[in-house]
Protein backbone atom coordinates (compact mmCIF):
# COMPACT_ATOMS: atom_id res chain seq x y z
CA UNK A 1 0.00 0.00 0.00
CA UNK A 2 2.77 2.30 0.90
CA UNK A 3 5.12 1.24 -1.72
CA UNK A 4 1.90 1.93 -4.29
CA UNK A 5 1.46 5.52 -2.87
CA UNK A 6 5.26 5.96 -2.93
CA UNK A 7 5.46 4.92 -6.86
CA UNK A 8 1.95 7.41 -7.36
CA UNK A 9 4.35 9.85 -5.98
CA UNK A 10 7.22 9.45 -7.70
CA UNK A 11 5.74 9.45 -11.36
CA UNK A 12 3.76 12.88 -9.96
CA UNK A 13 7.17 14.23 -9.13
CA UNK A 14 9.08 13.31 -12.25
CA UNK A 15 6.32 14.80 -14.19
CA UNK A 16 6.46 17.86 -12.29
CA UNK A 17 10.03 17.97 -13.01
CA UNK A 18 9.89 17.58 -16.90
CA UNK A 19 7.61 19.99 -16.56
CA UNK A 20 9.44 22.34 -15.27
CA UNK A 21 12.95 21.44 -17.06
CA UNK A 22 11.15 22.18 -19.95
CA UNK A 23 9.52 25.54 -19.56
CA UNK A 24 13.20 26.13 -18.55
CA UNK A 25 14.52 24.65 -21.77
CA UNK A 26 11.70 27.23 -23.76
CA UNK A 27 13.12 29.99 -22.21
CA UNK A 28 17.04 29.12 -23.20
CA UNK A 29 15.56 28.37 -26.51
CA UNK A 30 14.06 31.64 -26.82
CA UNK A 31 17.34 33.04 -25.19
CA UNK A 32 19.42 31.82 -28.24
CA UNK A 33 16.99 32.52 -30.78
CA UNK A 34 18.73 35.73 -32.22
CA UNK A 35 21.90 34.13 -32.59
CA UNK A 36 20.11 31.99 -35.82
CA UNK A 37 20.58 35.13 -37.34
CA UNK A 38 23.87 35.32 -37.64
CA UNK A 39 23.81 31.97 -39.56
CA UNK A 40 21.01 32.06 -41.98
CA UNK A 41 22.15 28.79 -43.78
CA UNK A 42 21.65 26.34 -41.01
CA UNK A 43 17.86 27.87 -40.52
CA UNK A 44 17.49 27.31 -44.48
CA UNK A 45 18.93 23.49 -44.57
CA UNK A 46 16.27 23.22 -41.37
CA UNK A 47 13.24 24.75 -43.01
CA UNK A 48 14.20 22.48 -45.84
CA UNK A 49 14.63 19.33 -44.03
CA UNK A 50 11.31 20.26 -41.50
CA UNK A 51 8.82 22.27 -44.15
CA UNK A 52 9.85 21.53 -47.81
CA UNK A 53 9.57 17.75 -47.48
CA UNK A 54 6.83 17.73 -45.17
CA UNK A 55 5.11 19.60 -48.19
CA UNK A 56 4.11 16.29 -49.89
CA UNK A 57 2.21 14.80 -47.55
CA UNK A 58 0.40 17.72 -46.31
CA UNK A 59 -1.00 18.83 -49.74
CA UNK A 60 -1.73 14.86 -50.32
CA UNK A 61 -4.12 14.60 -47.03
CA UNK A 62 -5.15 18.05 -47.71
CA UNK A 63 -6.72 17.32 -51.08
CA UNK A 64 -8.21 13.82 -49.86
CA UNK A 65 -9.09 15.38 -46.17
CA UNK A 66 -11.36 18.44 -48.64
CA UNK A 67 -12.55 15.61 -51.65
CA UNK A 68 -14.05 13.50 -48.18
CA UNK A 69 -15.83 16.85 -47.17
CA UNK A 70 -17.09 17.49 -50.34
CA UNK A 71 -18.82 13.82 -50.26
CA UNK A 72 -20.08 13.39 -46.82
CA UNK A 73 -21.20 17.39 -47.00
CA UNK A 74 -22.97 16.91 -50.38
CA UNK A 75 -24.64 13.62 -48.91
CA UNK A 76 -25.78 15.76 -45.67
CA UNK A 77 -26.61 19.59 -47.42
CA UNK A 78 -28.53 17.45 -50.26
CA UNK A 79 -31.19 16.48 -47.93
CA UNK A 80 -31.73 19.57 -46.78
CA UNK A 81 -31.70 20.72 -50.33
CA UNK A 82 -28.87 23.18 -49.25
CA UNK A 83 -26.06 21.55 -51.86
CA UNK A 84 -25.39 24.59 -52.95
CA UNK A 85 -23.80 26.05 -49.23
CA UNK A 86 -21.06 23.04 -50.21
CA UNK A 87 -18.54 24.91 -50.18
CA UNK A 88 -19.18 26.90 -47.16
CA UNK A 89 -18.87 23.31 -45.15
CA UNK A 90 -16.16 22.70 -46.61
CA UNK A 91 -14.04 25.79 -46.38
CA UNK A 92 -15.17 26.54 -43.11
CA UNK A 93 -14.80 23.18 -41.53
CA UNK A 94 -10.98 23.25 -42.82
CA UNK A 95 -10.08 27.01 -42.23
CA UNK A 96 -11.04 27.09 -38.12
CA UNK A 97 -10.50 23.42 -37.87
CA UNK A 98 -9.28 20.61 -39.82
CA UNK A 99 -6.66 22.67 -41.05
CA UNK A 100 -4.26 23.71 -38.52
CA UNK A 101 -5.18 20.91 -36.74
CA UNK A 102 -4.65 17.69 -39.50
CA UNK A 103 -1.24 19.52 -40.22
CA UNK A 104 -0.23 19.83 -36.93
CA UNK A 105 -0.40 16.03 -36.20
CA UNK A 106 1.31 15.20 -39.71
CA UNK A 107 3.69 17.68 -38.94
CA UNK A 108 4.35 15.74 -35.43
CA UNK A 109 4.28 12.57 -37.03
CA UNK A 110 6.60 13.99 -40.17
CA UNK A 111 8.91 16.31 -39.01
CA UNK A 112 8.84 16.12 -35.22
CA UNK A 113 9.79 12.75 -34.87
CA UNK A 114 12.52 13.25 -37.09
CA UNK A 115 13.86 16.14 -35.07
CA UNK A 116 13.96 14.04 -31.55
CA UNK A 117 15.41 11.31 -33.33
CA UNK A 118 18.04 13.35 -35.06
CA UNK A 119 18.59 15.44 -31.70
CA UNK A 120 18.30 12.33 -28.86
CA UNK A 121 21.03 10.54 -31.20
CA UNK A 122 23.17 13.02 -31.46
CA UNK A 123 23.37 13.18 -27.54
CA UNK A 124 23.59 9.51 -27.45
CA UNK A 125 26.48 9.26 -30.17
CA UNK A 126 27.76 12.27 -27.71
CA UNK A 127 28.15 14.55 -30.58
CA UNK A 128 26.60 17.56 -28.48
CA UNK A 129 28.86 17.16 -25.48
CA UNK A 130 31.90 17.60 -28.39
CA UNK A 131 30.14 20.78 -29.34
CA UNK A 132 30.66 22.09 -26.19
CA UNK A 133 33.88 21.08 -25.76
CA UNK A 134 34.70 23.11 -28.90
CA UNK A 135 33.02 26.10 -27.50
CA UNK A 136 30.14 25.80 -29.99
CA UNK A 137 26.83 26.00 -28.08
CA UNK A 138 24.87 23.07 -29.20
CA UNK A 139 21.80 25.41 -27.74
CA UNK A 140 22.73 27.94 -30.60
CA UNK A 141 24.22 25.70 -32.98
CA UNK A 142 21.77 22.95 -33.30
CA UNK A 143 18.51 23.73 -30.84
CA UNK A 144 17.22 27.20 -31.71
CA UNK A 145 17.54 26.80 -35.67
CA UNK A 146 15.61 23.65 -35.90
CA UNK A 147 12.88 25.26 -33.59
CA UNK A 148 12.61 28.34 -34.99
CA UNK A 149 12.13 26.66 -38.89
CA UNK A 150 9.56 24.40 -37.16
CA UNK A 151 7.57 27.23 -35.71
CA UNK A 152 8.38 29.26 -39.12
CA UNK A 153 7.01 26.33 -41.68
CA UNK A 154 3.83 25.12 -39.68
CA UNK A 155 1.66 28.55 -40.43
CA UNK A 156 2.69 28.25 -44.12
CA UNK A 157 1.95 24.40 -44.17
CA UNK A 158 -1.56 25.20 -42.77
CA UNK A 159 -2.24 27.65 -45.71
CA UNK A 160 -1.22 24.85 -47.98
CA UNK A 161 -3.06 22.37 -46.56
CA UNK A 162 -6.27 24.75 -46.69
CA UNK A 163 -6.01 25.77 -49.89
CA UNK A 164 -5.58 22.31 -51.43
CA UNK A 165 -8.25 20.75 -49.69
CA UNK A 166 -10.93 23.68 -51.05
CA UNK A 167 -9.81 22.99 -54.14
CA UNK A 168 -10.24 19.35 -53.53
CA UNK A 169 -13.80 20.11 -51.95
CA UNK A 170 -14.15 21.80 -55.28
CA UNK A 171 -12.90 19.36 -58.02
CA UNK A 172 -15.68 16.47 -55.55
CA UNK A 173 -18.25 19.32 -55.69
CA UNK A 174 -18.22 20.88 -58.89
CA UNK A 175 -16.21 18.09 -60.89
CA UNK A 176 -18.02 14.74 -59.79
CA UNK A 177 -21.14 16.10 -58.07
CA UNK A 178 -22.59 18.99 -60.23
CA UNK A 179 -22.84 21.66 -57.54
CA UNK A 180 -22.58 25.45 -59.64
CA UNK A 181 -19.12 26.62 -60.19
CA UNK A 182 -20.21 30.19 -59.22
CA UNK A 183 -22.08 28.97 -56.58
CA UNK A 184 -19.67 27.41 -54.57
CA UNK A 185 -17.41 30.20 -54.21
CA UNK A 186 -19.60 32.78 -54.17
CA UNK A 187 -20.84 30.81 -51.11
CA UNK A 188 -17.46 30.92 -49.38
CA UNK A 189 -16.79 34.54 -50.11
CA UNK A 190 -19.57 35.63 -48.46
CA UNK A 191 -19.20 33.56 -45.38
CA UNK A 192 -15.84 33.31 -44.48
CA UNK A 193 -14.77 35.93 -43.18
CA UNK A 194 -10.28 36.58 -42.95
CA UNK A 195 -9.83 38.27 -39.56
CA UNK A 196 -12.54 36.18 -37.82
CA UNK A 197 -11.78 32.91 -39.73
CA UNK A 198 -8.29 33.04 -41.78
CA UNK A 199 -6.58 35.02 -39.52
CA UNK A 200 -7.34 32.83 -36.29
CA UNK A 201 -6.85 29.89 -38.42
CA UNK A 202 -3.35 30.78 -38.74
CA UNK A 203 -3.00 32.15 -35.51
CA UNK A 204 -4.08 28.26 -34.63
CA UNK A 205 -0.84 27.02 -36.76
CA UNK A 206 1.76 29.09 -35.22
CA UNK A 207 0.93 28.31 -31.76
CA UNK A 208 0.82 24.54 -32.93
CA UNK A 209 4.13 24.67 -34.65
CA UNK A 210 5.97 26.29 -31.48
CA UNK A 211 3.88 23.73 -29.62
CA UNK A 212 4.88 20.98 -31.74
CA UNK A 213 8.56 21.94 -32.08
CA UNK A 214 9.40 22.49 -28.68
CA UNK A 215 8.04 19.30 -27.67
CA UNK A 216 10.23 18.04 -29.93
CA UNK A 217 13.63 19.56 -29.41
CA UNK A 218 12.65 19.10 -25.83
CA UNK A 219 12.47 14.99 -25.70
CA UNK A 220 15.33 15.17 -28.09
CA UNK A 221 17.30 16.78 -25.79
CA UNK A 222 16.29 15.56 -22.60
CA UNK A 223 16.87 11.91 -24.07
CA UNK A 224 18.29 8.75 -22.34
CA UNK A 225 21.20 8.66 -24.25
CA UNK A 226 20.74 4.54 -25.16
CA UNK A 227 18.81 3.38 -28.29
CA UNK A 228 16.03 2.29 -26.60
CA UNK A 229 15.78 6.47 -24.82
CA UNK A 230 15.69 7.91 -27.87
CA UNK A 231 12.88 5.15 -29.22
CA UNK A 232 10.90 6.19 -26.35
CA UNK A 233 11.55 9.74 -26.95
CA UNK A 234 10.03 10.00 -30.22
CA UNK A 235 7.03 7.93 -29.01
CA UNK A 236 6.65 10.46 -26.28
CA UNK A 237 7.06 13.23 -29.22
CA UNK A 238 3.94 12.04 -31.05
CA UNK A 239 1.90 11.06 -28.59
CA UNK A 240 2.24 14.18 -26.08
CA UNK A 241 2.21 17.00 -29.12
CA UNK A 242 -0.93 15.71 -30.41
CA UNK A 243 -2.39 15.39 -27.16
CA UNK A 244 -0.88 18.72 -26.73
CA UNK A 245 -2.47 19.79 -30.20
CA UNK A 246 -5.81 18.85 -29.51
CA UNK A 247 -5.94 19.89 -25.56
CA UNK A 248 -4.28 23.44 -27.03
CA UNK A 249 -6.98 23.51 -30.13
CA UNK A 250 -10.12 23.47 -27.60
CA UNK A 251 -8.60 26.20 -25.67
CA UNK A 252 -7.84 28.64 -28.84
CA UNK A 253 -11.51 27.66 -29.78
CA UNK A 254 -13.19 28.74 -26.79
CA UNK A 255 -11.23 31.80 -26.86
CA UNK A 256 -11.86 32.66 -30.67
CA UNK A 257 -14.94 31.75 -31.17
CA UNK A 258 -16.80 31.07 -28.00
CA UNK A 259 -17.25 33.26 -25.23
CA UNK B 1 22.44 17.62 -52.20
CA UNK B 2 24.26 21.26 -52.90
CA UNK B 3 23.59 24.05 -50.69
CA UNK B 4 22.07 25.85 -53.87
CA UNK B 5 18.98 23.21 -54.65
CA UNK B 6 18.58 23.42 -51.18
CA UNK B 7 17.83 26.99 -50.94
CA UNK B 8 16.06 26.97 -54.65
CA UNK B 9 13.63 24.08 -52.25
CA UNK B 10 13.08 26.07 -49.66
CA UNK B 11 12.03 28.70 -51.66
CA UNK B 12 9.48 26.70 -53.76
CA UNK B 13 8.27 25.41 -50.34
CA UNK B 14 7.80 29.50 -49.23
CA UNK B 15 6.60 30.77 -52.63
CA UNK B 16 3.88 27.82 -52.07
CA UNK B 17 2.43 28.78 -49.13
CA UNK B 18 2.75 32.06 -49.45
CA UNK B 19 0.66 31.76 -52.24
CA UNK B 20 -1.67 29.54 -50.55
CA UNK B 21 -2.37 32.41 -48.16
CA UNK B 22 -3.01 34.92 -51.11
CA UNK B 23 -5.36 32.51 -52.61
CA UNK B 24 -7.12 31.86 -49.09
CA UNK B 25 -7.08 35.82 -48.74
CA UNK B 26 -8.23 36.99 -52.60
CA UNK B 27 -10.57 34.11 -53.54
CA UNK B 28 -11.91 32.62 -50.43
CA UNK B 29 -12.33 35.24 -47.82
CA UNK B 30 -14.49 38.41 -48.46
CA UNK B 31 -11.40 40.29 -47.96
CA UNK B 32 -11.58 41.11 -51.95
CA UNK B 33 -15.11 42.89 -52.10
CA UNK B 34 -14.86 44.97 -48.77
CA UNK B 35 -12.34 47.27 -48.83
CA UNK B 36 -13.74 50.17 -46.06
CA UNK B 37 -13.20 53.65 -47.33
CA UNK B 38 -14.43 53.72 -50.38
CA UNK B 39 -18.11 54.30 -50.95
CA UNK B 40 -20.65 56.77 -48.96
CA UNK B 41 -22.19 56.10 -45.92
CA UNK B 42 -26.43 56.63 -45.32
CA UNK B 43 -28.68 55.53 -43.27
CA UNK B 44 -32.22 54.17 -42.26
CA UNK B 45 -34.22 54.25 -39.52
CA UNK B 46 -36.48 51.13 -38.92
CA UNK B 47 -39.22 49.94 -36.07
CA UNK B 48 -37.67 46.25 -36.56
CA UNK B 49 -34.42 44.94 -37.93
CA UNK B 50 -35.37 41.25 -37.91
CA UNK B 51 -31.83 39.23 -37.97
CA UNK B 52 -30.64 41.67 -39.94
CA UNK B 53 -26.51 41.77 -39.42
CA UNK B 54 -23.27 44.17 -40.07
CA UNK B 55 -21.55 43.21 -43.52
CA UNK B 56 -25.32 42.11 -44.41
CA UNK B 57 -25.93 43.03 -48.22
CA UNK B 58 -27.77 45.89 -49.79
CA UNK B 59 -29.01 45.58 -52.48
CA UNK B 60 -31.07 47.25 -55.50
CA UNK B 61 -33.25 45.67 -58.19
CA UNK B 62 -31.23 42.29 -56.74
CA UNK B 63 -27.39 43.61 -57.62
CA UNK B 64 -25.55 44.30 -54.47
CA UNK B 65 -24.46 47.61 -54.10
CA UNK B 66 -23.22 47.76 -50.62
CA UNK B 67 -22.96 46.84 -47.31
CA UNK B 68 -24.52 47.21 -43.73
CA UNK B 69 -21.41 48.86 -42.18
CA UNK B 70 -23.37 49.31 -38.53
CA UNK B 71 -26.43 48.71 -36.31
CA UNK B 72 -27.46 51.42 -33.23
CA UNK B 73 -30.32 51.52 -31.69
CA UNK B 74 -32.07 55.68 -30.34
CA UNK B 75 -33.44 55.35 -27.36
CA UNK B 76 -35.62 58.52 -28.43
CA UNK B 77 -37.15 57.35 -31.22
CA UNK B 78 -37.46 54.25 -30.32
CA UNK B 79 -36.15 52.53 -33.30
CA UNK B 80 -33.19 50.74 -35.10
CA UNK B 81 -30.61 52.97 -37.05
CA UNK B 82 -28.98 50.53 -39.73
CA UNK B 83 -25.61 52.67 -41.72
CA UNK B 84 -24.98 51.14 -45.06
CA UNK B 85 -21.76 52.34 -46.62
CA UNK B 86 -22.79 52.21 -50.71
CA UNK B 87 -20.16 51.94 -53.61
CA UNK B 88 -18.79 55.16 -54.99
CA UNK B 89 -20.24 54.25 -58.27
CA UNK B 90 -24.15 53.95 -57.51
CA UNK B 91 -24.34 57.67 -56.30
CA UNK B 92 -27.38 58.53 -57.97
CA UNK B 93 -30.32 57.52 -55.78
CA UNK B 94 -33.11 60.00 -55.52
CA UNK B 95 -33.70 61.93 -52.14
CA UNK B 96 -37.15 59.79 -51.98
CA UNK B 97 -35.56 56.33 -51.97
CA UNK B 98 -37.21 53.69 -49.78
CA UNK B 99 -35.56 51.05 -47.56
CA UNK B 100 -36.80 47.27 -46.85
CA UNK B 101 -35.39 44.82 -45.16
CA UNK B 102 -36.17 41.18 -46.68
CA UNK B 103 -35.41 37.78 -46.34
CA UNK B 104 -33.34 35.60 -49.08
CA UNK B 105 -35.47 32.11 -49.38
CA UNK B 106 -37.33 30.87 -46.87
CA UNK B 107 -34.98 30.53 -44.13
CA UNK B 108 -32.10 32.93 -45.38
CA UNK B 109 -29.80 35.72 -44.77
CA UNK B 110 -31.69 39.31 -44.38
CA UNK B 111 -30.71 41.94 -46.15
CA UNK B 112 -32.09 45.82 -47.44
CA UNK B 113 -33.58 46.24 -50.29
CA UNK B 114 -33.68 50.11 -51.65
CA UNK B 115 -36.17 51.51 -54.58
CA UNK B 116 -35.28 54.99 -55.94
CA UNK B 117 -37.55 57.20 -55.91
CA UNK B 118 -38.55 60.14 -58.20
CA UNK B 119 -36.95 62.89 -56.85
CA UNK B 120 -34.30 64.97 -58.88
CA UNK B 121 -32.02 65.40 -55.58
CA UNK B 122 -29.89 62.74 -54.75
CA UNK B 123 -28.59 60.37 -51.45
CA UNK B 124 -25.12 61.67 -50.39
CA UNK B 125 -22.82 61.05 -47.52
CA UNK B 126 -24.49 61.36 -44.28
CA UNK B 127 -28.08 61.67 -45.37
CA UNK B 128 -30.97 59.81 -44.21
CA UNK B 129 -34.12 57.40 -46.15
CA UNK B 130 -37.08 58.45 -44.69
CA UNK B 131 -39.15 55.63 -46.06
CA UNK B 132 -38.49 52.32 -44.70
CA UNK B 133 -40.09 49.63 -44.38
CA UNK B 134 -39.03 47.09 -41.27
CA UNK B 135 -38.28 43.09 -41.45
CA UNK B 136 -41.18 40.64 -41.33
CA UNK B 137 -41.49 38.72 -38.08
CA UNK B 138 -43.28 35.47 -38.45
CA UNK B 139 -44.68 35.60 -35.15
CA UNK B 140 -46.47 38.71 -35.76
CA UNK B 141 -47.74 37.52 -38.84
CA UNK B 142 -48.75 34.21 -37.31
CA UNK B 143 -50.39 36.40 -34.51
CA UNK B 144 -52.39 38.43 -36.90
CA UNK B 145 -53.68 35.28 -38.81
CA UNK B 146 -54.78 34.05 -35.57
CA UNK B 147 -56.84 36.87 -34.22
CA UNK B 148 -58.39 36.99 -37.80
CA UNK B 149 -59.27 33.52 -37.44
CA UNK B 150 -60.99 33.76 -34.45
CA UNK B 151 -62.80 37.01 -34.85
CA UNK B 152 -64.54 35.35 -38.32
Amino acid sequence: MLNALQHMGHRALGMFERLGRSALFFLQVLISLPSVFLRPRLLIQEIYSVGTLSLLIIMVSGSFVGMVLGLQGYVTLAKFGAAESLGVVVALSLVRELGPVVTALLFAGRAGSALTAEIGLMKATEQLSGMEMMAVDPMKRVIAPRFLAGAFSMPLLVTTFIAVGVLGGYFVGVGLLGIDSGAYWSQIQSKVDFYDDIYNGLIKGVVFGIVVTWIAVFEGYDTVPTSEGVSRSTTRTVVNSSLAVLALDFVLTGLMFGI
Amino acid sequence: MTTRMIEVMVGVFVAIGLAALFMLAMKVSNLSDFNQGSGYQISAKFENIGGLKVKSPVTVSGVRVGRVVGISYDSREFNAVVHMQIEDQYNDFPMDTSASIYTAGLLGEQYIALEPGAETEVLKNGDTIDYTQSALVLENIIGQFMVNMTSE
